[in-house]
């Protein structure tokens, strides 16, 4: 290219001799010299192509849930077991567009959804300051921080006879038990994420003035929040089980239809195929929500860090 | 070393009473644990004037950081006091500490927002401050995306927004409620800020550092254990001893600025700064 551009050269030489005089640099070229630099040093990054993140991530799942369906149809061939006992995909499929037909499936997933969402918020509301104060005072963390740890092990269903004791075969019942299940898991993802905030985070903002609830708004939550959403993600799993964990009991004429109570009907039924297919769904909204809801939160807030 | 006087701090302070210094240490010591333990610090009188430039020094062990963390207010002396007079110190560290959630102008708009400075002029100061260390064009970057030299700059200039430097236009405003510090500049505490940059990177925020406090008035405590960028940087450089940190003595340095890290004047300063730095290590060893 142009070799001789006169101002190019004339800044190089500028530089060379300034250095090999010694004396101060003259400001302009302290500001070229630092532009270099910040040129030079600026990590730089590549997005992938599409094609690239279709290979690495969308690829592998989609193979491994075939090969699972084809193994599944094999073995459902093979007669190992009679196949009212163990029907194959093909004919899950034909209970599942049977249902869909009477026109049932969106009530039935509409109901369970819905008593997730609504247990899953009001577990957010009640987790989050519970995992606050746990997190940020001491005697409290203490007091009650292991229990919170062991309540996480201790299966939700278990809590289904009481909750019947206590309310009866109500929803009441039903959004008990999602509370217990999924407020433990939110508090403690939230406690995490305060644990794993970098110590000069919060010296940071002492420094500035963030103190008391400032400090907690515009340092503390923002800081613990990759933590938190983990914990909220959890906390939406442990919902989820701990719904269909309730529905699966807890049924009652009076209460809508929902996919616990379905695949309870399933069961009375002999219904092998309604059974799966209650099964199936299940757990495909699980995993849907999760992948349409969280995952998509987490990465945007993983990656606007650069982490 | 003709440009160098040696000063005992008894003597420090340049003008008389009349005038507040920017900080004033008075038998300071802190001791951590139960009373009777060996303290850190160990009775530390120390002046700093307005708009000096004072560079802390010492080996491991000197207490450097808990100083500054209590001239900041983030510690309480076991014993003694700290004053500072002028608006609340700003506090910079050997890591950036800038807040990965937010984007660099908004790191220094949070800085504006914790000392009250209303809102419409946040962004005006942020940019304003982002051009002083010329990172103009980085106002909407996160801080993964700078590098670490970069980083340092927008932790610099954020500090400069918490002390109020950025003010200096509307000072009469009063922004953070304390216009009747009009006399005193800011006052900036830099903890080691350049350690973990390499060194051509290092050179060049020197030279940053000399730009903006020839722009702006600024009084400044550097702590580092780099005795050349001590001699680089400061007006005055005070040598701390370690276990406990005792001012072992001073020097000021008469050398114009903007100085260069590789000049003579530098080299002779540092030389002697090292040879006395090395005999108090030493001493530690004959224990």
């Amino acid at each position: 290219m142009a070799a001789a551009d006169p101002t190019e050269t004339g800044e190089t030489t500028g530089v060379t001799g300034t250095a090999v005089a010694g004396t101060a640099t003259p400001d302009h070229d302290d500001a070229g010299l630092e532009a270099g630099l910040d040129a030079l040093e600026t990590p730089r990054r590549e997005r992938p192509s599409l094609l690239t993140v279709a290979r690495t991530k969308v690829l592998p799942p989609v193979v491994a849930v075939v090969l699972v369906l084809l193994v599944w149809q094999l073995v459902a061939a093979a007669h190992i077991k009679p196949s009212y006992a163990l029907p194959g995909p093909i004919a899950v499929w034909h209970a599942f567009l049977h249902q869909w037909y009477l026109g049932t499936v969106g009530g039935i997933v509409g109901t369970s959804l819905g008593r997730g969402a609504l247990g899953f918020l009001l577990s957010v509301v009640l987790g989050t300051p519970l995992g606050l104060v746990v997190a940020r005072v001491r005697f409290v963390r203490t007091a009650i921080g292991p229990i919170l740890s062991g309540l996480q092990a201790l299966p939700s269903v278990a809590w289904v006879p009481a909750a019947i004791i206590w309310f009866g075969l109500s929803n009441a019942t039903i959004y008990a038990v999602i509370l217990l299940g999924a407020v433990p898991s939110i508090a403690n993802g939230l406690v995490a994420g305060v644990e794993q905030i970098p110590p000069i985070h919060l010296r940071a903002g002492r420094v500035l003035g963030a103190t008391g609830l400032r400090g907690i708004r515009h340092v503390l939550l923002p800081a613990a929040l990759p933590g938190y959403l983990a914990g909220l993600k959890q906390g939406w799993a442990f919902a989820w089980r701990s719904l269909m964990a309730a529905e699966l009991i807890t049924t009652s004429p009076d209460l809508g239809l929902g996919l616990g109570q379905f695949l309870d009907q399933g069961r009375e039924l002999s219904d092998m195929p309604m059974v799966l297919c209650a099964i199936v769904l299940i757990l495909v909204v699980g995993v849907g929500i999760e992948l349409l809801v969280f995952t998509p939160l987490t990465r945007r807030v993983l990656t606007s860090r650069g982490l | 070393m003709s440009q160098a006087t040696t000063l005992t701090a008894a003597t420090a302070g340049a003008a008389g009473d009349a005038a507040d210094p920017a900080v004033r240490l008075t038998g300071l010591t802190k001791t951590f644990g139960r009373p009777g333990t060996a303290p850190v610090i160990d009775g530390i009188d120390l002046t700093v004037d307005p708009g000096e430039f004072v560079c802390l020094l010492g080996a491991s062990g000197c207490g450097k950081s808990t100083l500054l963390n209590i001239i900041a207010g983030l510690e309480r002396p076991t014993t003694g006091t700290a004053e500072t007079h002028g608006p609340r110190p700003a506090l910079m560290f050997q890591e950036h500490a800038l807040f990965p959630w937010l984007t660099a102008g908004r790191n220094i708009e949070l800085a504006l927002r914790l000392r009250g400075v209303p809102k419409p002029r946040r962004a005006g100061i942020a940019a304003e401050l982002l051009d002083l260390v010329r990172l103009g064009g980085a106002q909407r970057k996160r801080v993964h995306e700078l590098s670490g030299g970069m980083r340092q700059r927008v932790a610099l200039a954020r500090a400069l927004a918490q002390s109020g430097a950025a003010d200096s236009a509307d000072s009469a405003d009063g922004a953070d409620g304390s216009g009747a510090t009009g006399a005193h500049p800011p006052l900036l505490l830099m903890d080691e800020p350049f350690a973990a940059l390499d060194a051509i990177t290092r050179d060049v925020l020197h030279d940053e550092l000399t730009r903006i406090r020839a722009a702006r008035p600024l009084t400044v405590v550097f702590v580092t254990h780099n005795v050349r960028e001590a001699v680089r940087l400061g007006e005055r450089v005070v040598l701390l001893t370690s276990r406990p940190g005792r001012i072992a003595r001073e020097w000021r340095v008469d050398l114009p600025q903007p100085r260069r890290i590789e000049s003579a004047g530098v080299a002779d300063l540092s030389l002697e700064i090292t040879d006395q730095l090395r005999e108090e290590i030493r001493r530690h060893g004959r224990r």
